[in-house]
């Protein structure tokens, strides 16, 4: 029975909701096991967790060795799963961190490696979008077994009941995966607002906002929205670094992405243009953004913003 | 380093792809070090892969203030893809006796912020990878970076060698000066292929991955624009109605 290796994220307790996704791509292949490696004494309430996603069988490694030394660590136990196992593939979420343990499994079992898949098909073969959305791409790994990381919310996930079954595997790790020793950890504040790359609505300020993101947050928390900016608004200062979007920043494919004084320049477009809907509030009637609006209205953000957000929240109240 | 304890004295930095922000911290790491130093103890070694047109890019890098440079150029190397690339790199940082490796986190093209932790892993060195600030305490022979990712902060250490990667908001890359532009002109750039490294399976035919197509994203279709009369915001959630989005 071929059987499909997910690598379980997980932050504060909770299973990260790319475990379900990988597990829903996963499944188109055959069966479903998930690799949980936690902390000492941590997994029982993650495994309760994978229960509603589609998994067969849940691999434990218990550890303080990953809190110390990380991606290394990580990566040497999961290669290790690897070999014993013999998977058909190991899909892994695209974060900063699950890309450099895949990079590393890769290297130490000889296979071939593809990033940022948006999607993973019954024959395993990889879509990706590429040059910022401009390029759709299928490949597949023609060396080892297949290792690809899938970008968060790139699909739906099944939601079901499964009754895993749980191994126990011990831990041991080689010097060279203990070569980098984690001091301090601050995890970034998480607002209230969804995550910008996995949100469904993503509301975007730029220089024409002179500053004041009010309006903005206003509109993005009515429509359950994450809040997005252009290169100009993160560069004054008036956004983290962290909400850009663009060839610098996040890419976003939201299903709405609103654009609010932002001329739509290509390093911006880079990071949003495969939004299933665009629209665009500029004052400028030739700003570039409209090019790829679905609906653009030409006038000032601070006019229509407001009216916007007003208008929804009745739409909410009726 | 200072101490002497490695055979060939000195931090030195390496690119993956020539990248401004990892030569201007590997130059701040080692300039106060080099202080008042008749000779310089401390040197910084460009290494980059690609065609011979990446010698200007090189030459860049001298003209900031490095040291020296490799170009491994090969007409094989067309086509390869991270492994293949990291495995490259990996055999030419072994011959060199450096300490630590420089590299940017993304590359401009297509090689997916994995290089640094290929690279880690081929040399069975430390990755200390999306640095945002970089210590090295050369006493010690140790570097500690904050590593600044979407999951938040984390303080990292380890022993030399190491592989360090470094976040775009790093620092400000200066601009090279007259007087650097012109001694990098006398700077030496090596050329190796593929052969001097003794590697063979690398470049596209060897391939670990296949594309197996490759399609232009349809242009997308006119969208309406309507001038705002005191009713933009409305007609537009009147648009978001109407696609079932609010
Ligand atoms: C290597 C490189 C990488 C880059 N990476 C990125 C990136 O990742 N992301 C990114 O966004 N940019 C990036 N940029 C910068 C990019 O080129 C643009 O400079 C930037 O996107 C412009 O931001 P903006 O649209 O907010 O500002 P502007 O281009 O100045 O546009 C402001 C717009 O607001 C409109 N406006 C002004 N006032 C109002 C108002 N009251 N109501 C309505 N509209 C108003 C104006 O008509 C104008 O169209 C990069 C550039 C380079 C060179």
């Amino acid at each position: 029975m071929s059987s499909v290796l997910i690598l379980v994220d997980y932050a504060d307790g909770k299973v990260a909701k790319t475990a379900g996704e990988l597990a829903t791509l996963a499944k188109r292949v055959g069966s479903v096991s998930a690799l949980l490696l936690c902390k000492a004494g941590e997994s029982g309430p993650l495994i309760e967790q994978l229960k509603s996603a589609p998994i067969d069988s849940v691999i434990v490694g218990e550890s303080d060795l990953f809190a110390t030394h990380g991606i290394a660590a990580l990566a040497e136990v999961t290669a290790n799963v690897m070999s014993e196992k013999s998977p058909q593939a190991l899909l892994i979420s695209s974060s900063a961190r699950g890309k450099e343990i895949a990079a590393r499994v890769a290297v130490r079992t000889n296979s071939g490696l593809i990033t940022d898949a948006i999607d993973f098909s019954n024959s395993m073969i990889a879509t990706q979008s590429v040059f910022g959305g401009s390029f759709t791409v299928h490949s597949r790994v023609s060396h080892g077994t297949p290792i690809v990381t899938v970008r968060p919310s790139a699909v739906e996930a099944e939601a079901v009941t499964s009754s895993p079954s749980v191994e126990n595997i011990s831990i041991s790790l080689s010097p060279t995966s203990q070569l980098t020793t984690i001091t301090s950890v601050q995890p970034a504040v998480k607002g209230g607002r969804p995550e910008l790359t996995e949100a469904k609505i993503v509301v975007s300020g730029g220089r024409g906002t002179n500053g004041d993101f009010a309006p903005i947050e206003a509109f993005a928390d009515s429509l359950g929205g994450a809040v997005g900016a252009s290169r100009a608004a993160t560069d004054a200062g008036w956004y983290p670094h962290t909400h850009q979007v663009g060839q610098t920043g996040k890419t976003v494919s939201p299903q709405l992405y609103i654009a609010c004084g932002i001329s739509g320049a290509i390093q911006h477009r880079a990071g949003m243009q495969t939004s299933k809907t665009i629209v665009a509030i500029n004052k400028d009637p030739e700003a570039p953004i409209f090019d790829l609006a679905d609906f653009g209205v030409v006038g000032d953000l601070f006019a229509v913003v407001p009216q916007a957000q007003a208008a929804v929240a009745a739409k909410k109240q009726s | 380093m200072v101490n002497g304890l490695l055979d060939r004295a000195g931090v030195d930095a390496v690119l993956n792809d020539l990248d401004e922000y990892a030569i201007e911290e590997a130059l701040r790491i080692v300039e106060p070090l080099n202080e008042g130093l008749e000779t310089p103890q401390h040197t910084i070694t460009l290494i980059s892969m690609g065609p011979d047109r990446a010698t200007e890019a090189l030459r860049k890098g001298l003209s900031m203030g490095a040291d020296d440079a490799i170009l491994i150029s090969d007409p094989s190397l067309a086509g390869s893809d991270a492994l293949a690339t990291s495995k490259v790199l990996a055999e030419v940082i072994k011959s060199g006796g450096f300490d630590l490796v420089f590299c940017g986190t993304e590359s401009t093209d297509a090689r997916m912020s994995v290089i640094p932790a290929m690279l880690a892993e081929r040399l069975g060195w430390a990755q200390l990878s999306f640095a945002g600030s970089v210590t090295v305490d050369p006493a010690s022979s140790r570097v500690e970076i904050a590593r600044m990712t979407d999951a938040g902060v984390e303080t990292m250490s380890a022993n030399f060698p190491a592989v360090v990667s470094v976040i775009e908001k790093i620092n400000e890359p200066r601009y090279p000066s007259f007087k650097g532009i012109m001694a990098a002109k006398k700077k030496p750039i090596e050329t190796k292929t593929v052969g001097d490294l003794g590697l063979s399976d690398v470049g596209l035919a060897s391939a670990w991955s296949v594309v197996d197509d490759a399609t232009a994203r349809p242009p997308r279709a006119k969208g309406i624009k309507v001038e705002d009369a005191g009713d933009g915001g409305t007609k537009l959630v009147e648009f978001l109605a109407e696609k079932r989005l609010v």
